[in-house]
This record gives C-alpha cells, sequence and structure tokens, in this order.
C-alpha cells in the first residue's frame, strides 16, 4: 500500500510538471500574441490618427471654400444665407408625370351624325 | 570486507592468552570499546561536516539566485506587465482638441527628427552640402563647422515631412540619425488661433520629445491633455468651426473694407455662455507660432488677443448698463423724460452730445439717440456705490473667467477713485476700460432675461443660472430699446432680415499714450443681441482705428464701421447656428426652380 502512493504521488508529480511545462509554453505564446496585437494597435492608432489628421485638413474651411468657389460652375455652392430658409408651403408639389400618348388619333366632330340630342 | 566485521569486545585468542598470563581481561574489554566509540565518533563527524557543507551550498545558492535577480531588476528597463492588458494600452501622447461637432482643431502626428552624430560621420563637407539642398534655411558653413568640430551631437532639424526624410536617407550618411517626434498639428491653418495658442517642445530626447501647449487653451488645460487617465479623450471645445471659419472670413473682409489696424468679433450664447466663435485680427499660424515681439507695443503683434487680452474704453455700448440699472432701480421708466441740454459742466468737465437732441429725451430716446448727457443724468441718480456695485455684478472689475491663460492679463482698466466724473464717464463708456469678451458677457447677463453669464470656452449643454442681476422685465425693457436702436436708432445698417437684430453702438476716441485722446484714431464696436424678442447669440465686433471712406469726408463712426460688419456677420452666421429667419418669405420662383 505505502508502495503504491509512492508510485502514485511519483506520477501525479510527474503529471503536474508536464502540464506546467506545457501551460508556460502556451502562456508564453499567448504573451507573445498580444505583444503582436498590441503593436499592431499601435500602428492602427497612428494610422487612424493620420488619417484623421488628413481628413480635417482636406475638410479645412478655408480649401473647401476655394473648391466651392473653383467649382462653382458645376456645383452652384453658395455660404448658407437665410434666404436659403423657406417654409414648406413654398415648394410647389411635383406635377404629375404626363402619360405618354400613343397612336394620335385626328378627332373631329365636323361630320359627326346629330341624331343624339346634345346635352 | 573483513575490516568491516565487527570486532569483538572480548577476542577469544586475546582472552586466552591474558588468563594464561594471570591478567585481568576486562583491561582488553575496555580497550576494544574505547577503540569501538573513537570510530563511531569519527565517522558522525565526517557525516555531520558533510551534511554541513551540503547546507551550506545550498544557502549560498539561495542568496547568489536572489542576489543576481535582484542585480538583473535593478539593471534592466522597466517594463509594463504585459499579462495585464488593459482597455486601450496605447493612446497618444497629448489628447485632441475638437469643436463642439467633433471636427479636429488640433491632433498630433507621427514625424522624425533629424540629428547628426560627427564621430561617425564619413564625409562631413558633403553631408552638410546635401542637408542646405534639403532644407535651404540651414546654412552650410554653420553645419560644416558642428559636424568637423568638437560635438559629439546636434541636432540638425526638429520635424521633417516623410519626403525630406527619404532624401537624407539617400545621403547616405552614417553619422546622420531619426528620432521618432509627435508634432502637434492645427489642420485649420489659423483658424481659431488665437484660442488654441500653440504648442512646442519641452524637455528633448533622441527617441522621444515632450509637447507642451504655449498659449491658449492649450497651456491652460496642459494637464487635462496630457493625463493617461482620461485615455485620450478629446478635449470638448464649445467653438463651432463652421461659424469661426465664416465669422473669420466675414471679419477678414471687413478689417480691409474699413482700413481698420486691427478688429475683434465674438458670438456668445446668451444662456450657456459659450463662446461659439471668437477671433482676433491680424492673426497667426499656430503651426508655426510667431515669436513674441521684443520691443515695442505688444498689442501690435499677431500673437496678441484683442478680445480677450486687449482693454478698450468701449463708449457707448456702456450706455444700456446705466440705463438698466436705472430701470431696474424703479428711478425711471422707459418713457421717463430726461433733460438733455448741453452742454453739461461738472465743474471743470464738460460732457457734450455729437448733436444737439433738444432739451428732452425719453429713456428710451437716449439710447436711441446715443445722449451722453442724458445717460450721464440718469448715472447721476444712480450714485457710484451703485454703479460701481451693478458693474461688479457683471463681471467688469474682474478679469474674465475665460479657460485661456491669457485670461488675467485682461484685466480691466478701473479709476484710480470712483468720483462723480468717474461716475458719468463710466456711465457712457469712458474711463473704464475692458475688453471685448468682458463686454460679451455683460450683454449676455443683462439680455438673457437678466441672469449672470460667465464666458467659457467648454461645451456645455445646460444653461448656467447664474445669479440674478435685473428683473425679466428690465433685460426685455433693454432689449427692447436695443431692437429700436437698430429700426430708427444709430445701427440702422445692422439690421438683417428675419432675425430681429438689436444692438447698440460705441464709437470711443483711443488714448494717446502720452495723455490725452487722438482726433482721428478711434475703437468702433457693435454689441448687439439676435433675435431680439427671443434671445438666443451676443455679437460683438469692434474695429481698431477704421476709417470708412466711400464718402466725400473719412467716417469713422461704428454706425459706418463696425456696423455693417457685424450686420453681415449676423447675415453668414445666423443660417449656420440654426436660426431660421422669421417672416422671411422668399421668391416662390426660386424655390421651385431649386427643387427641380
Amino acid at each position: 500500500m505505502k508502495s503504491f502512493l509512492f508510485v502514485m504521488s511519483a506520477l501525479a508529480v510527474m503529471g503536474l510538471a508536464f502540464w506546467a511545462y506545457q501551460e508556460n509554453y502556451k502562456t508564453q505564446q499567448a504573451l507573445r500574441e498580444v505583444r503582436n496585437l498590441h503593436a499592431q494597435i499601435g500602428a492602427a492608432h497612428s494610422r487612424i490618427g493620420v488619417l484623421r489628421a488628413e481628413w480635417a485638413y482636406q475638410n479645412r474651411p478655408d480649401r473647401l471654400r476655394e473648391l466651392a468657389d473653383l467649382n462653382f460652375d458645376r456645383l452652384g455652392l453658395l455660404p448658407l444665407l437665410p434666404e436659403a430658409f423657406g417654409t414648406i408651403d413654398q415648394v410647389a408639389y411635383p406635377l404629375p408625370e404626363m402619360l405618354s400618348v400613343g397612336n394620335p388619333i385626328e378627332v373631329s366632330s365636323d361630320n359627326a351624325p346629330t341624331d343624339e340630342e346634345p346635352l | 570486507m573483513q575490516e568491516r566485521l565487527r570486532r569483538p569486545l572480548r577476542p577469544l585468542a586475546r582472552i586466552l592468552k591474558a588468563r594464561a598470563a594471570g591478567e585481568n581481561t576486562d583491561a582488553i574489554e575496555r580497550e576494544n570499546l574505547r577503540l569501538r566509540h573513537e570510530d563511531l565518533r569519527d565517522k558522525a563527524r565526517a557525516r555531520a561536516e558533510g551534511r554541513l557543507l551540503v547546507m551550506g551550498l545550498m544557502f549560498f545558492c539561495a542568496f547568489a539566485l536572489i542576489g543576481g535577480r535582484m542585480g538583473a531588476l535593478a539593471n534592466s528597463e522597466p517594463e509594463e506587465p504585459r499579462a495585464a492588458a488593459t482597455g486601450s494600452p496605447i493612446i497618444g501622447q497629448r489628447a485632441d482638441i475638437v469643436d463642439r461637432n467633433g471636427r479636429i482643431l488640433a491632433t498630433n502626428l507621427d514625424t522624425y527628427a533629424v540629428y547628426a552624430q560627427p564621430p561617425q560621420m564619413i564625409d562631413p563637407a558633403r553631408a552638410a552640402h546635401e542637408l542646405v539642398a534639403i532644407f535651404p534655411e540651414l546654412e552650410e558653413e554653420r553645419l560644416l563647422r558642428d559636424f568637423t568640430g568638437e560635438r559629439k551631437f546636434l541636432w540638425v532639424r526638429r520635424q521633417v515631412s516623410p519626403e525630406q526624410m527619404q532624401a537624407v536617407h539617400d545621403i547616405g550618411e552614417p553619422g546622420l540619425l531619426f528620432g521618432p517626434r509627435e508634432i502637434r498639428l492645427y489642420p485649420n491653418g489659423s483658424l481659431a488661433a488665437h484660442i488654441l495658442g500653440g504648442a512646442t517642445y519641452g524637455r528633448e530626447g533622441v527617441d522621444s520629445a515632450e509637447v507642451i501647449g504655449v498659449a491658449g487653451v492649450e497651456r491652460q488645460f496642459e494637464d487635462r491633455l496630457r493625463d493617461p487617465a482620461n485615455e485620450g479623450a478629446p478635449l470638448e471645445l464649445s467653438i463651432d468651426l463652421t461659424v469661426q471659419a465664416a465669422m473669420e472670413q466675414v471679419l477678414h473682409g471687413g478689417m480691409m473694407v474699413m482700413n481698420a489696424k486691427g478688429a475683434t468679433a465674438i458670438i456668445m450664447d446668451v444662456h450657456t455662455g459659450e463662446i461659439v466663435a471668437m477671433a482676433s485680427m491680424p492673426d497667426f499660424d499656430p503651426n508655426n507660432r510667431p515669436q513674441v515681439l521684443t520691443s515695442g507695443d505688444q498689442s501690435d503683434s499677431p500673437l496678441f488677443n484683442r478680445a480677450v487680452q486687449g482693454v478698450y474704453e468701449l463708449g457707448s455700448v456702456f450706455k444700456i448698463f446705466t440705463i438698466a440699472q436705472a430701470l431696474e432701480l424703479g428711478l425711471v421708466n422707459a418713457a421717463t423724460m430726461v433733460d438733455t441740454r448741453g452742454p453739461m459742466t461738472w465743474g471743470r468737465f464738460r460732457i457734450s452730445d455729437f448733436r444737439n437732441y433738444g432739451a428732452t429725451l425719453s429713456v428710451t430716446d437716449i439710447i436711441v439717440k446715443s445722449s451722453n448727457i442724458g445717460t450721464a443724468r440718469l448715472a447721476l441718480q444712480i450714485g457710484a456705490e451703485r454703479q460701481r456695485a451693478f458693474l461688479d455684478a457683471l463681471g467688469f472689475l474682474t478679469p474674465t473667467g475665460v479657460e485661456m491663460v491669457e485670461a488675467p492679463t485682461g484685466a480691466p482698466l478701473l479709476p484710480r477713485q470712483w468720483s462723480e466724473i468717474s461716475l458719468m464717464t463710466i456711465s457712457y463708456g469712458h474711463g473704464l476700460s475692458a475688453s471685448p469678451l468682458h463686454l460679451a458677457a455683460g450683454y449676455a447677463s443683462l439680455l438673457n432675461g437678466g441672469t449672470r453669464v460667465i464666458p467659457t470656452l467648454l461645451r456645455r449643454d445646460t444653461p448656467q443660472d447664474g445669479p440674478r442681476i435685473v428683473s425679466e422685465a428690465v433685460s426685455a425693457a433693454a432689449r427692447d430699446m436695443l431692437r429700436q436702436v437698430v429700426t430708427r436708432g444709430t445701427a440702422s445698417f445692422a439690421e438683417v432680415a428675419g432675425y430681429e437684430v438689436g444692438g447698440k453702438t460705441g464709437t470711443a476716441d483711443k488714448p494717446r499714450p502720452t495723455g490725452g485722446y487722438y482726433d482721428d484714431k478711434v475703437i468702433s464696436t457693435f454689441a448687439g443681441v439676435f433675435p431680439a424678442n427671443d434671445p438666443q447669440y451676443v455679437i460683438i465686433v469692434t474695429l481698431d482705428e477704421p476709417v470708412e471712406t466711400s464718402g466725400p469726408e473719412p467716417r469713422r463712426t461704428a454706425g459706418w464701421t463696425a456696423v455693417p460688419v457685424a450686420a453681415e456677420m449676423i447675415r453668414r452666421t445666423a443660417p449656420l447656428l440654426g436660426l431660421r429667419p422669421t417672416v422671411e418669405v422668399a421668391d416662390l420662383s426660386v424655390v421651385t426652380d431649386a427643387a427641380h
């Protein structure tokens, strides 16, 4: 009995050692991944920072104003002025679409029979 | 093996021999016993010594391990524990500054600095020559002197663009090296330059440099912007980028047309005290902040923020405070007639009006016609003590509390003694110098229903609800008077259809540095509120030394200079502020055309 316990505990120690060894390497692997991801996040952050800065730079009011002036022929953009406001009843309803007329027929009532009493 | 066998205590051979000789056999036994004990003792000692040695070795190893670990920890670079990953481990060195809608006003950009290590250089002459070709502002001779002299290290350039960096790389000089840098970028250029201030480098190392604010909100919120606890959350200002841009454009144009030396404008929310736009001309580019003037008048520098730092006698725009106080104290009502016969003399002092307005004017007409005499008479009824207390309540006696590092330098200039002469001159805006921002806060406090407003540059969504200064009724009466100034008074050019602008003009002669006043240099100001029936914003426009030359004679009064600029500003910014014009009916055909 005593020797059985002895063997079992020895086996348990070996098993645990094996498990700890594996966990150790898994942890190190995970840490390496985290470090990698952090580096990627950092790079992404700086990329986003550059893009945001560029967005802000490209959309700076001076430049937009110049572009609006340059492309006035095509876009017709004006500064927002009080005249741009209106009420909803100032806007006309869109006119109903005209139905397309196919095979037009000349209609005339000049020689029509007049047996019916006109109203 | 025989040696190892236990030796008997009484070996038979010796006993027999001893017996035969008649000796005592016990001596033999004792002798043997002694030998056996000595033997045992020697063995035990040897074992104990061995154990001591092993234990000593173990202790040595343990201490060596601990000592080695301590040494390693002391020598290694500190490093964050990687296993404890936090939410956002990577944050920029300095938080962004954004406007009220989240548009970027200031951000960081990664770049590089170029430095040289002359001992590692192979061909200093060529390196210097090539560097000057890339950066024309460098001096070749000086570079060469530095490269060939005693120096082991020198900065060549603090910031380079990626193209320049590649060009420096292409020189192929091993003594030219790059260090990463973060620069503060203001993508909108000179927009809101005075508010933002600017940034520069603090402590500098090869691998990084500290970015610190030098002025404006950058300096004021230094700790907030650099606090890692905020995880890079941007600082939200109350500024609206679009409104600010439109305002600066109009202000710059107005300054040119009116031939003014400088100009400043403020648009402020009357309820929350948020400064929606604030500009001072001439301005500068915070990306490339000019040097502080070392001689002459600081107010001539583009760095000078006229809106916050410039204290001026603002003139007749102050009259509404006197009138409002007289109404609040119940001394008069809007229709009370006041004696305006002039000139009014008080000791050696004479007060006269721009024109003679007859013997009496109603209180409303004193404002509408801007009568100095009428205002001074009301001020005499109020008294110096009460006037001082009222202006103090409006914030005219202390620097504005705006969140800029320059704010304390904009302390008002007060008369040394608040005499009756001071009382009368201050009632119409002379003898007390305050900044345009003071005026904006004063108008907002008076016209928003009568509660104190402290100007702020930080976005907030709730009204300030400060202490009450005047009653609702007095506030409404003051707005009504200001509206009449625009409809039938000195500020008729301020009429912007649909926005019910109310406001007051002020034209003050500039004081000479030597004493007295200039005849041909004025500060002209328009202070207004819109819409007058439901106030939302106050606007202050101040022009420094304007002169309008379209007529036969040069005109300098605010009604001809500051007011048209303010009107155009309101026309441009009010729609951007989300205000609908009222009762404005556009031409129908235009609207339908646009809809199609």
